[in-house]
């Protein structure tokens, strides 16, 4: 048995077989990447069991990030990618956070590098971390408004120019003075 | 150079006012060092060796907006940047140029989104854009050299 597949079995034996509704939901395998979509209320305890049973030791969070599945519900998929450093095996972990209630909980007690990348999340998806220190916005200037990698955020702010609308496009263009 | 036979016996050249402030102006004409995005290596291999820069009294990249007279605009401008960019702007003694080098800088280029600004001029006044992505050093060059058209036809009048 490989290592992914002997953390499988450990998950099942310590939180129960995986189905909707249980703590995990589904496992799913695609070309020898495996993810776990876990419930949002047992997050905490599936990455700290990873972390610190000996033989899983999923010790490092590589990345943390999330896409928007809109207009599908649950919205918005949140991927924490880990990584066990002495087997080089990996383990995604998959949150789906409904659009209408967009709260996770902070995961900084169990990876403490997981600061920043909530506060991308927050940043760029509008995603409440409850718990989280110090959530501000990382990418975006701290006035902006909206949260710009949801898919209902408009793109761009300028109409593409062609010769029947240069004009008109080119009396709103804002232009700086002396 | 042929230029002696002008001199007389005194050693004098007369010109106007206007045409030896222009001409100052244009042959030390120091641009102020910043590079924004992939621009900036094309304008760095303007001041390399090979296209050298320094022909026209330009070698002097200033650090310090205070010392500089043009602000060479190379690459993409994010809506974060641009309070930056205009607070330099506005740190640059008069008189002071811009170019927008390349397409980003001039109309926003490929990235027509929310975090790039559409053009430069929207933050700070222009006076020559150069097309390309990137423009070659030639091309950088040729806009340089346009400006150094437009200072020499500066008026006396306008400075006031």
């Amino acid at each position: 048995m490989t290592h992914i597949q002997d953390t499988l079995a450990a998950l099942t034996a310590k939180f129960g077989e995986p189905k909707a509704g249980a703590a995990l939901e589904a496992v799913t395998e695609f070309r020898g990447e495996t993810t776990l979509v876990v419930a949002r209320a047992s997050l905490l305890d599936v990455l700290r069991f990873l972390k610190e049973t000996p033989e899983l030791g999923f010790t490092f969070l590589a990345y943390l990030s999330a896409w928007d599945d809109w207009p599908n519900e649950p919205r918005f998929n949140v991927c924490y990618q880990l990584r066990n450093l002495t087997l080089s095996s990996n383990l995604r972990v998959k949150v789906l956070v409904p659009g209408d209630d967009p709260v996770l909980p902070t995961v900084i007690g169990v990876h403490i590098n997981a600061n920043w990348y909530e506060r991308e999340l927050w940043d760029m998806f509008g995603l409440k971390i409850t718990g989280h220190p110090d959530l501000r916005r990382i990418l975006m200037p701290e006035d902006w408004e909206g949260h710009p990698l949801r898919r209902d955020y408009p793109l761009g702010y300028e109409e593409v120019e062609f010769t029947f609308n240069f004009e008109e496009i080119e009396k709103k263009k804002p232009y700086a003075k002396n | 150079m042929g230029l002696e036979q002008k001199l007389g016996n005194m050693g004098v050249v007369t010109t106007t006012l206007e045409t030896a402030i222009n001409w100052g102006r244009t042959n030390a004409m120091w641009p102020m060092l910043f590079g924004l995005a992939c621009c900036a290596m094309e304008m760095i291999s303007t001041v390399m060796p090979n296209n050298d820069l320094s022909r026209f009294g330009m070698e002097l990249m200033r650090a310090s907006p205070r010392q500089s007279d043009l602000m060479i605009v190379a690459g993409r401008v994010s809506r974060k940047m641009a309070p930056v960019l205009r607070r330099l702007y506005d740190q640059m003694p008069d008189p002071k140029w811009v170019i927008a080098m390349g397409d980003c800088a001039s109309c926003g280029g490929i990235f027509n989104n929310y975090a790039i600004v559409q053009g430069v001029d929207e933050v700070v006044p222009v006076d020559v854009y150069v097309a390309g992505c990137p423009p070659r050093p030639e091309a950088l060059l040729n806009g340089i050299l346009t400006l150094h058209e437009k200072v020499k036809q500066e008026k006396l009048k306008d400075w006031a």
